[in-house]
């Protein structure tokens, strides 16, 4: 998970695990002092699974997707992969470019992170027919 | 005076208003009424924001027999879309390209000149009414009242431990 990495708040980058606060997963999770907290791999799967849903529908999708934004995190690239495919299944091209530009824009000062996440998804993009927004001319104004 | 000012302000926040009027009737343009009217909004609505990667509805909902076609194009492998193309689906369903979102406006040069022009009439508020309201300085402040003044509160010894007399070498007649 990007967070343990590589923490996007003012205070810095920290690089250690740690435990994750309890606002980062306000859906499913409570927010506990003694209780566990969820470990970063079952925040990505969580989050997989609810786009692999099959009939996963355009609501759900968008809700998702803004909540997702909402964290203070960049998505793993599987998460994003998993939502690029449920855009795929929406027939929803526009709002697949529209997430590659919102993680990009949730990197932050953080440049090294997106051509990262691009790099990781390139299979799924060249597969899917999804264009960056650099390739699209779209990255300027 | 004062009509005089707000004339002056009103044309600086013309500029400011037309944008927030565009920004907040864009579903309103996208209808391609000419009208401005009030959005409702019990209905989904569009909006850009960063955080908001995937709002409620899309940009635009009257598409055109091209825009159509297009989108039954979308169901079929992407791959065979154009880049003109896909950048005609992404235009259908967003208004702006997050670049386009971060464009800076000049919406901060009204705010400091509304400011500034503000102060400004405050401190010709402060001239006039010191001229005309106030009345004559007491003759207390004169110079020469107020050297024999301190004259006499250094004779009184005024706070002669931590205090005003304690300022004043009286061996050698003058100030420490």
């Amino acid at each position: 998970m990007f967070s343990a990495v590589v923490r996007l708040s003012a205070s810095g980058v920290r690089s250690l695990a740690r435990t994750r606060p309890c606002y980062t997963a306000p859906l499913a999770s409570r927010c506990y002092s003694h209780g566990k907290a969820e470990t970063d791999e079952e925040f990505d799967a969580r989050w997989i699974t609810y786009f692999n849903k099959p009939d996963i529908d355009a609501w759900e999708l968008k809700k998702g997707m803004n909540t997702l934004i909402g964290y203070d995190l960049v998505p793993e690239p599987k998460i994003l992969d998993s939502a690029l495919r449920a855009c795929r299944r929406l027939n929803d091209l526009a709002s697949a470019i529209r997430i590659l530009e919102a993680v990009k824009d949730k990197s932050g000062p953080h440049k090294g992170i997106y051509p990262y996440l691009i790099q990781e998804l390139n299979p799924t993009l060249k597969e899917l027919g999804i264009s960056t927004p650099e390739e699209l001319g779209m990255d300027h104004v | 005076m004062l009509h005089m000012t707000v004339g002056r302000v009103g044309s600086l926040l013309t500029r400011r208003g037309v944008m927030a009027l565009t920004s907040g009737n864009v579903r309103m343009a996208s209808h391609g009424h000419g009208v401005s009217e009030q959005a409702d909004l019990s209905l989904p609505m569009y909006w850009d924001r960063l955080d908001t990667p995937l709002p409620d509805k899309a940009y635009k909902d009257d598409l055109t027999a091209a825009d159509k076609s297009l989108k039954q194009k979308e169901k079929g492998p992407w791959t065979q879309l154009t880049n003109e193309e896909k950048i005609a689906l992404y235009r259908i369903a967003f208004k702006d390209t997050y670049p386009e979102m971060k464009v800076p406006s000049h919406e901060w040069k009204t705010v400091v000149g509304g400011i500034l022009i503000f102060i400004g009439i405050t401190g010709l508020i402060v001239i006039w009414q010191s001229h005309f309201v106030y009345p004559p300085t007491p003759h207390t402040f004169a110079p020469e009242w107020q050297a024999k003044q301190t004259q006499r509160m250094l004779d009184m010894r005024v706070n002669p431990i931590e205090g005003f007399a304690t300022n004043w070498d009286y061996e050698k007649k003058q100030w420490k």
